[in-house]
């Protein structure tokens, strides 16, 4: 039986509960046992569905977590040489996992790895077995526990709604959770590097140089770990950005709401929702592969020398992502503006773009600036882009024609490959990603507050 | 388009028909006469359309100088759209057609050659509800002058300021706090703002969309009040549905009808002896 | 003066500032349109040319002695036989003017690696093919590849082209005789990942993605809407529920690496789950897609006109009744809406897999959650970084596939948003 099959059975076992429960109520109340239910049939079905079913399927999904660990630990420990097998113990696994699921792999691989497979297979026909026979002698004994406490002066309905009600509450719950969790790792990871290098040196100096060297003698054999240039970088290319994407998205917004005729605004804003959609990898490799080296080869015809990768590319490609979302903010903002003060100024005979500057971005300021931290925010935040299109190497410098590197371009760089993870330089990778975490927050946090406190105030 | 733009723009009236009394006698053909001596505009066979469905139909009808005009009927009636007709403030409305004369000066409104940003100082409007600009009172005011290029001074700015908010009778209420924000007043003193901001470029015509639907009693007498006082020196075109308001501030009356003018004539008249049936019906409360 | 004579004297300037202030924004509108055309032009130029492949025709003789010298058919045999012997020996038939040691290495370097395993399959599905000489047209090497489809510049100096003048003579021939040709490359969208561009396909991107978005799914959609349900419904109006709220706006802005972090700190090293596969990347992004889900949610569950609920209340249904009898169904397209929405997004989503070890060079396929597996964009991102323009050339076809999906997807939303508002 494989545990495919089981949960289908613990299902229908749970629906056979919720029609047994469902009659037998209705049955005591025909065998005039009580006057009346207290809730209806559905309830008492659903309610002893649950009572009966759940625990059931809750051992079922634990086991399931748990089991392939526990068993490939197993095969493990029975092998002769685990050592000798494969460079790694992760490789060994993934060599008997492949034996495992694949006949052709299994045919390729040594006498060892077979045995493991093999081996496994065997363990895990018994786990499967046992899983089955734990799961259902828990829902037997649910089952009788449901004989003896669902009677019918039992308030079902009440008692399936708080069951959802609690299941509702912590779905919502999730969301702390996740922030919770966020905070946690990169904290804790980030705490780790701080006891290595010191937080002023890591907020504050101007040297980036992660690569620890293998031998004692190499040059910056220790790494250094001065953030600066990274943050200089990042903003350096999210500011390209923004000059791209502000004043585009708006006077775009400005136009769609107040000028375009309705067809070329049923025209417009579906493709610049195209351009929202676009993956930001599609924009990287547009970056590094048609606008960086048409950059490259524009500076060299004027006699300039402009890095390949240099932060010009890698923003304006950021800042044309941005534009759709800079443009559907301020549309929303400046239709939020009560058309009642439009006719104020048109009918003192403003023109429209009088009105558009003296009357309604003065009235959506706050919305537009709220909107623009949002999409500086996402700029700060934008990896594959800058992964792709911007340099690997911290430079610190405030010209737009040189590399430069980012915070989220060294985060991938730390992480991305193997590498132990206890190095102080997987590890800053945290410590940057809590500086972003925390300046992108921040940023939210302002913008998300701005942009509430002008809804109501239109409200 | 999506849905919800469509309906942010305020189409004046709803188009669905009142109750309407003996449909089939219905003689839509104005009664009284239309015209004035010495008009400051003319409305000349108008007719107007929202995309496929008509709203106004063949409107013929004269704006005298220094008095009120009164355009009563019941809703749908069309009397918001033909006032919208005087300054050109439908063109603002996706799909709205305007065909026939409106003329100021012998001259069609809706000639090429004519700029609306011209007429509409030139013809000025006051809102069903108070729309001051989110600036300050003084701002508020000096809008008109400022966009227009009337003054050249800051001092020229605040004489023309000081007077039409005094001719708006908002002055000694205000003048202790000119740079507070104009929406923080209340709505009878917004509203006088509002026409005090109109007027500050001096206008012909004024035209009052429902001035006083959303204000207390109180602070409409004032607005009818000023009315009568602004009479002087403007021409004025009000658009009301209380027929008492209608015979407290205004000369003429016109009576609109499913987008017909039916009946116009002295205020007095129209009060005492209407000549149409519908006129007539309307006034003695009948349907409305 | 006269006030009027005074605006007029204005006029024209006031009229040229408002013109200025429009073609303002109708350049801004054609900017962005441009860069769309631009963007998608660049792609489609560099990338539809990967849909095809230049496949050469050799007289394969299945010689017996290279492939079963015992004759026994049997399978292991079969599998394990040196199949690129039968290639190459087919190639120095075809040009025996073709001498010397460098001069064949040359010659087998003009077929792909891979045919040796194409001959194999074949053999292996009929094995009466021992022993015959069949005309299989097998694939080109890349570099032969970018020849036929004009990326290799014949009046370039020899020395600095990737093809010498004696291969292009060769590949003149065969063209002489349609020997060689482009057909619409299967192999792109059959195969996994490969080191050789012309073996290389996005078939395990695919299957990766696909496994990762149903984890996706099946994490954020019935949790979104549950708590979408909760906010809407049977929240008390709390501190803890405004943080609630507020965590859920935030999450909707936190960079979406951020979430890589989390993945790669909890699920795999904290829990100890897989690297590199679709269960923990479907985990990372359904918590990364959650917030659009709840928000999606709960405006359709606030955009039910509320008499329906109080219809239902008012014949005496329990609230929990009156949401999921009433108000649920009606909010259903809405939810599926913002649903679909979010997992386009997730699908071109690639930060965050990278940090749960995604990148990984996978060439199976994965057949489960928790086998080794890449994801399209990712993939998209892999072949970016190769140097050979055929992996230039078939990162934008998979772009252009990515896109399609995505396109299908918003479309599919847009349809769905559609037909609601048309009800309301």
């Amino acid at each position: 039986m494989s545990p495919l099959f089981l949960i289908f059975l613990l299902l229908a076992l749970s629906s056979a509960a919720y029609f047994f429960s469902q009659r037998r109520m209705l049955r005591q109340v025909r065998n005039a046992n009580v006057a009346r239910l207290s809730s209806l049939p559905e309830h008492f079905g659903m309610l002893g569905a649950i009572w009966a079913g759940a625990p059931a399927l809750l051992v079922y999904f634990v086991w399931l977590i748990f089991e392939g660990d526990i068993l490939m630990a197993q095969v493990l420990a029975i092998l002769p040489d685990p050592e000798s097998m494969a460079a790694t113990r992760e490789l060994l696994i993934g060599d008997i996992r492949n034996a495992i699921n694949n006949p052709m792999s299994y045919q390729m691989a040594n006498e060892e790895v077979r045995m493991a497979a093999d081996r496994y297979q065997e363990l895990s026909q018994t786990a499967t077995l046992a899983l089955t026979a734990t799961c259902l002698s828990v829902f037997a004994i649910c089952s009788a526990l449901v004989l003896k406490f669902l009677t019918p002066q039992v308030r079902a309905r009440v008692r399936v709604e708080k069951i959802i009600r609690g299941f509702l509450l912590l779905c919502s719950t999730l969301a702390i959770f996740t922030t919770v969790g966020i905070v946690l790792s990169v904290l804790f990871e980030a705490s780790r590097f701080f006891q290595t290098v010191s937080v002023i040196e890591f907020l504050f100096g101007l040297e980036w140089s992660p690569q620890m060297a293998i031998r004692e003698d190499q040059v910056g054999s220790s790494g250094a770990f001065g953030a600066v240039p990274l943050f200089a970088g990042t903003l350096l290319i999210s500011f390209i950005a923004m000059l791209v994407a502000a004043p585009i998205g708006l006077m775009s917004a400005i136009y769609l709401s107040e000028y375009a005729p309705a067809k070329i605004r049923a025209a417009v804003k579906p493709m610049l929702e195209i351009l929202a959609g676009v993956p930001t990898v599609v924009y990287g490799f547009f970056a590094a592969i048609t606008v960086g080296p048409a950059l490259r080869g524009f500076g060299q015809s004027i006699g300039l020398d402009v890095a390949s990768e240099s932060a010009l590319a890698a923003g304006f490609v950021m800042g044309v992502m941005i534009i759709p979302f800079v443009s559907s903010i301020s549309d929303d903002v400046i239709t939020a503006v009560p058309q009642a003060m439009r006719d104020g100024s048109l009918g003192m005979g403003a023109t429209n773009s009088e009105t558009m500057r003296r009357v309604i971005l003065p009235a959506a300021l706050p919305g537009i600036i709220g909107g623009l931290l949002l999409a500086i925010s996402r700029a700060i935040g934008e990896t594959m882009i800058v992964v792709m299109a911007a340099g690997l190497s911290a430079n610190l410098t405030a010209n737009p024609l040189e590399a430069v590197t980012t915070v989220t371009v060294q985060i991938v760089t730390l992480l991305v490959g193997d590498q132990e993870f206890d190095s102080p330089k997987t590890l800053a990778a945290f410590a940057l990603g809590l500086t972003l975490f925390f300046v992108t927050l921040v940023l939210n946090f302002i913008a998300l507050y701005v942009v509430r406190k002008y809804r109501e105030q239109y409200e | 388009m999506d849905i919800t733009e469509t309906l942010a723009i305020p189409i004046p009236e709803q188009l669905d028909s009142p109750a309407v009394p003996d449909q089939a006698d219905l003689d839509l053909t104005t009664v009284g006469d239309f015209t004035v001596p010495d008009p400051r505009m003319k409305i000349r066979d108008v007719n107007v359309f929202y995309g496929q469905k008509q709203a106004i139909f063949d409107v013929n009808l004269d704006i005298g100088s220094n008095s009120v005009v009164a355009m009563i009927g019941p809703s749908g009636c069309g009397k918001t759209t033909l006032l919208r007709c005087l300054n050109r403030m439908n063109d603002t409305i996706d799909g709205c057609r305007v065909e026939g004369r409106v003329e100021m000066d012998d001259k069609n409104v809706y000639d090429r050659k004519m700029d609306p940003v011209l007429l509409r100082a030139r013809v000025g409007m006051v809102f069903q509800k108070p729309n001051p600009f989110p600036k300050s009172i003084f701002d508020n005011v000096a809008y008109g002058p400022r966009i227009h290029g009337l003054v050249r001074d800051r001092t020229d700015l605040e004489e023309i300021v000081h007077t039409s908010l005094e001719r708006a009778g908002l002055l000694d209420e205000v003048k202790d706090r000119m740079d507070q924000p104009g929406t923080g007043l209340s709505g009878g003193q917004q509203q006088r703002l509002c026409i005090a901001r109109a007027i500050a470029v001096s206008p012909e015509v004024i035209l009052m969309d429902e001035p006083c639907s959303a204000l207390d009693p109180i602070a409409t007498a004032r607005i009818e009040e000023l009315i009568g006082e602004l009479r002087k020196n403007f021409s004025i075109v009000i658009v009301t549905h209380s027929m008492q308001q209608a015979a407290r501030v205004s000369q003429r009356t016109a009576y609109f009808h499913l987008g017909y003018l039916v009946e116009v004539g002295s205020t007095k008249d129209i009060f005492t002896t209407p000549k149409h049936q519908l006129t007539e019906e309307y006034i003695t409360g009948r349907f409305g | 003066m006269n006030p009027t004579k005074q605006i007029v004297s204005g006029l024209a300037r006031r009229q040229r500032a408002e013109k200025r202030f429009r073609l303002y924004g109708l350049t801004a509108v054609v900017l962005g349109m441009a860069f769309l055309l631009l963007l998608f032009g660049s792609i489609v130029a560099n990338g539809y040319k990967a849909f095809t492949q230049t496949y050469i025709e050799l007289p394969i003789y299945f010689d017996p002695a290279v492939i079963d010298p015992s004759s026994e058919r049997d399978h292991q045999t079969l599998f394990s036989a040196d199949y690129w012997k039968l290639v190459k020996t087919a190639v120095y038939q075809k040009f025996p003017q073709a001498s010397g040691r460098k001069e064949r290495r040359e010659l087998t370097r003009m077929v792909s690696e891979g045919s040796a395993y194409e001959l194999r399959d074949q053999v292996l599905e009929n094995p009466r093919l021992i022993g015959t000489t069949q005309h299989i047209w097998l694939a080109a090497d890349d570099d032969i590849d970018m020849l036929m489809k004009g990326y290799i510049d014949r009046n370039v100096p020899e020395d600095e082209r990737r093809l010498n003048d004696r291969i292009i003579g060769y590949v003149d021939s065969m063209r002489e005789v349609d020997a060689i040709e482009r057909r619409f490359n299967t192999t792109f969208f059959a195969a996994g990942d490969s080191r050789e561009p012309e073996q290389a396909g996005i078939l395990g991107a695919l299957m990766g993605s696909f496994l990762t978005l149903i984890v996706t799914l099946l994490l954020s959609f019935p949790i979104g809407v549950a708590a979408a349900v909760y906010l809407e419904e049977f929240a008390p109006r709390n501190r803890f529920i405004d943080l609630i709220e507020i965590n859920i706006n935030n999450l909707a802005a936190v960079p979406s690496i951020i979430f890589g972090l989390l993945g790669l700190a909890i699920f795999i090293n904290w829990f100890g789950m897989p690297r590199s596969t679709p269960v923990v990347g479907g985990l990372v992004l359904g918590l990364m897609t959650l917030p659009t889900i709840i928000i999606a949610s709960r405006v359709s569950i606030q955009s039910v006109p509320p008499s329906i609920k109080e219809a239902a209340l008012g014949v005496g249904a329990s609230r929990m009744q009156a949401m999921f009898h009433h108000v649920l169904p009606i909010a259903t397209p809405g939810m599926l809406t913002g649903t679909i929405i979010g997992m386009a997004r997730a699908l071109g989503e690639t930060a965050p897999l990278l940090m749960i070890g995604m990148v990984a060079f996978i060439v199976d396929p994965p057949g489960g959650f928790t086998e080794p597996a890449t994801a399209l964009p990712v993939q998209i991102f892999l072949w970016s970084d190769s140097p050979e323009r055929g992996f230039t050339e078939r990162t934008s076809a998979a772009i252009l596939v990515l896109l399609v999906f995505l396109i299908a997807m918003n479309a599919a939303a847009v349809y769905l948003r559609e037909r609601v508002t048309k009800r309301f």
